[in-house]
């Protein structure tokens, strides 16, 4: 039982330990940077998509979003905001780009989140709707061109965007950072707050949660605002890190949240799971693509072998649930 | 049915007997050795109050759920049902309490679901079909078209169609659990010909029912269960509805019902005219209901299924966006249909449906109990863990609530403490109205009594209790005052020394 359910860190240590042994350049400061920097991608879109499925929904749209908002960030730092009306552009300081980014993420989120509880539309559906509508709305900012060269205007005094993605602090890049202060806000949040307590109860049994009082519109639309903040945040790390802005971008990144998600052990139908799981469940992903990628296995079989760990994985999650059930029926009285 | 001539002639020997079966589920002890015979030709009553047992009886008859132990005889041969569709092949056929139809199929497919008659290429014959449906429904003197969406039916339609399946097998056993609860009079009255039609053809019939006049005159064989175990068993000729009731009671009511004096103080609820239109139009749930509450009352609703008292506490907690009528609760009103306002105003609610409606089992005991009352357990934005732990132990401590650790899940524990699960929460609001649906529904006999201890406690300290009730004795024992409810009205509305079985009784069928 207790190997079950520590299980996720066991894999992860066994594949540390596997491409440890196996390639010699796995463990050195360089690789495991580089890891990091790829892993925090995943590890805060699949925040945000904790929350959600915690409740009992889904979000598509995050891929779409990170495209979205690196593309507004990059349309603000090197067209400004265009007003026609008064002839002019506004340009912002990086500090109020990154703001107004995060602010459009949120929207997003909020139209998510309207649609599903006001309009009682599945999440499913809501959700593969704002995934086209924000792609859409990323290719029409640009006319499907690529915002390049984000360095900004030292005239303007908007320069320094690239420091969010390149930049570090005291050794680590900021994007680990960003994760890190992410998952300790999102794993406070889940566990020590009304708000968290009420995801999971929402998740565990919607009607029962609102006939105990929890508020339900309210607090399903809160997940979803958060998983769009946690995707313009992703959108702002990674057109920082390339200094560029690509419609495309974020592109089935929502597929790689779900997947870290249910790696860490989030029940799909919502009440069950952690934070902290995300984040090894984003790291086993990314330990087992760094560690193909340098013993030089094919991207091809790369993929079938996410596709299949993904499936283990669950598969394990409701063989442990069904121990546990079984555990509870045979106690008596 | 049939004189008592005929009756003595049919052959003694059970179709289909329970030896020694016991169940067992996580946390409870649903039956406990009991013996049950049934006899061909004949109507076999089964009786006992809710949480006796009889429904699990059935479960374990047809194939929905094997014994924990015992054995099943069918005509002298022990038999293992490892599921509907075997019992089913063994003529072993059940009609639920709940309506298992599909709404979106129309009424033949769902007579023949999952035995389509096909031809040869693997196709329904519909008309086939259709053409064996339309004589069923003549049997049951229905003027349904076998091709109307079972959506589209009424609910007492719809059991009808539920009869019809089972009639549409072959079957030597048929069970049938309340299956006149949601008819009207004249459709109970068909149904209860049609059963007389089954015996006379040598089928044995299962009849489960709370009304007890409608198994007097029909019941051949009457079998008593209580609290899980056997406790009576006799031939309809030995047969009274005072035997009855006393078979089913068995203890003392006074150990069961604690009664305590407290006082009566002012108005605290006051509902006027309060209405509540059916869904699809075409009469009300609940029409022009108007009560007072004090504090420190407890009051009983008492009714037949279907009578809208369920309706009426749904109405007051504000989860009918379309109830009329004003509620006043220490003479404010509450205009917003929202339960969260109506918790914060002093109203608390314990569902009559545990499982879908009370708890979340992914949750443990310990969050269940403060899922209502997060923002009083707060400190700034953060959840105070030895607050929510002191709140939680002297809940479970004042209502008895036995489990080893509150970090448990909910669903390791017996019915009767997920009710007072659901009834701390529910506290923990500290509401100054508090209304309960069937709260001892499926729960122990021990555990009903810590409910009732809970009510007149509540009641001292000047809350006022609404409580929902389909058993007389509760309401008899229980209750300051009772209001019966027949077709969403209140028809009734009885000071204690009124209250008797009778007079409830012949309220709640009362034609207004």
């Amino acid at each position: 039982m207790l190997i079950l359910r520590l299980r996720a860190y066991i894999a992860l240590i066994v594949l540390v330990i596997v491409f440890a042994v196996l390639s010699p350049s796995f463990l050195t400061t360089g690789n495991l940077v580089i890891l990091t920097k790829q892993v925090a991608i995943n590890a805060i879109l699949g925040i945000g998509m904790t929350f959600v499925i915690l409740g009992g929904g889904i979000d598509l749209s995050v891929g779409s979003i990170v495209g979205l908002c690196g593309m507004v960030a990059g349309w603000l730092i090197s067209d400004g905001l265009v007003l026609p009306m008064f002839g002019v552009s506004v340009f912002f300081t990086v500090w109020i780009v990154m703001l107004l980014t995060t602010l459009v993420g949120i929207a997003v989120g909020a139209i998510n989140g309207l649609i599903v509880t006001r309009f009682g539309v599945t999440p499913f559906i809501a959700t593969l709707g704002t995934l086209y509508v924000a792609r859409g709305a990323a290719l029409l900012l640009s006319g499907g061109a690529t915002f390049p060269n984000l360095v900004g205007y030292p005239s303007l005094r908007n320069t320094g965007f690239p420091a969010l993605g390149a930049g570090s602090l005291l050794g680590l890049p900021h994007p680990i950072w960003v994760m890190i202060v992410l998952a300790a806000v999102g794993a406070f949040v889940a566990r020590m707050t009304p708000f968290g307590r009420q995801v999971y109860a929402i998740g565990g049994n919607e009607r029962a949660a609102a006939l105990a009082g929890v508020r339900v519109a309210r607090v399903k639309l809160l997940t979803y605002l958060i998983s769009g903040f946690c995707a313009a945040v992703v959108g702002l790390i990674i057109t920082s890190q390339l200094a560029a802005a690509h419609p495309a971008t974020g592109n089935t990144f929502e597929l790689n949240a779900i997947a870290v998600v249910v790696l860490g052990g989030t029940s799909l139908t919502g009440g069950r799971g952690t934070i902290g799981g995300t984040i090894i469940g984003a790291f086993v992903i990314g330990v087992l693509f760094n560690g193909m990628v340098l013993l030089g296995v094919s991207e091809f079989w790369q993929t079938v072998i996410k596709g299949a760990v993904i499936v283990v994985a669950v598969i394990v999650d409701q063989l442990q649930q069904r121990m546990q059930q079984a555990a509870l029926a045979k106690a008596p009285a | 049915m049939g004189t008592p001539a005929a009756r003595a002639e049919r052959s003694p020997v059970p179709v289909l007997r329970a030896e020694r079966v016991t169940k067992r589920y996580p946390g409870t002890l649903a039956l406990d050795g009991v013996d049950f015979n049934v006899y061909p030709g004949a109507v076999n009553v089964l009786i006992g109050e809710n949480g006796a047992g009889k429904s699990t009886l059935m479960k374990l008859l047809a194939g929905v759920e094997r014994p924990t132990s015992g054995r099943l005889l069918l005509r002298g041969e022990p038999v293992q049902l490892e599921s509907p569709r075997d019992a089913l092949r063994h003529g072993i056929a059940i009609i639920y309490q709940e309506l298992n139809l599909f709404p979106n199929l129309s009424v033949a497919e769902n007579v023949f679901m999952a035995r389509e008659r096909t031809s040869r290429a693997g196709t329904v014959r519909h008309a086939e079909q259709e053409d064996v449906v339309r004589s069923l429904m003549a049997r049951l003197e229905q003027d349904i078209h076998p091709a109307t969406l079972v959506d589209d039916l009424r609910i007492g339609q719809q059991q009808l169609v539920e009869i019809a399946r089972a009639l549409a097998q072959d079957v030597s056993v048929l069970i049938m659990d309340e299956p006149t609860s949601a008819l009207s009079t004249a459709e109970a009255e068909i149904l209860l010909r049609l059963i007389g039609d089954l015996t006379a053809q040598g089928v044995a019939v299962i009849y489960i029912s709370h009304k007890l006049d409608e198994c007097l005159r029909i019941g051949d064989h009457f079998t008593v269960l209580r609290d899980g175990k056997l406790v009576a068993e006799a031939p309809a000729e030995e047969v009274t509805l005072d035997w009855i009731v006393e078979m089913m009671a068995g203890r003392s009511q006074a150990s069961l019902f604690p009664r305590s004096v407290h006082e009566i103080g002012a108005p605290l609820l006051e509902v006027t005219e309060l209405s509540l239109p059916r869904p699809h139009g075409g009469g009300f749930l609940v029409e022009r209901v108007s009560f007072t509450l004090r504090a420190g009352e407890i009051v009983g609703v008492y009714g037949l299924m279907g009578a809208g008292r369920t309706e009426l506490l749904e109405c007051l907690f504000g989860m009918q966006p379309f109830a009329s009528g004003t509620v006043r609760i220490g003479g404010r009103e509450l205009r917003a249909h929202s339960i969260t306002e109506r918790i914060r105003a002093g109203l608390a609610f314990v569902t009559e449906d545990r499982q879908r409606l009370g708890l979340v089992q992914s949750l443990s005991v310990a969050q269940n109990i403060t899922l209502a009352s997060l923002g009083a357990l707060r400190r700034g934005p953060v959840l105070s863990r030895p607050r929510e732990r002191e709140k939680v132990g002297a809940m479970m401590r004042s209502l008895a609530i036995k489990v080893a650790n509150a970090e448990q899940p909910v669903t390791a524990l017996s019915g009767g403490n997920q009710q007072k699960v659901v009834i701390a929460r529910s506290l923990l609001t500290e509401p100054r109205v508090l209304m309960m649906d069937e709260p001892t529904r499926g729960i122990d006999i021990g555990a009903k009594s810590d409910v009732f201890r809970i009510m007149c406690h509540l009641a001292r300290e000047g809350v006022a209790v609404l409580f929902v009730s389909s058993e007389l004795k509760e309401v008899v024992a229980m209750a300051d005052r009772a209001l019966v409810m027949a077709r969403g009205r209140i028809t009734a509305d009885l000071a204690r020394e009124q209250i008797t079985e009778s007079a409830l009784a012949s309220a709640a069928v009362a034609s207004c």
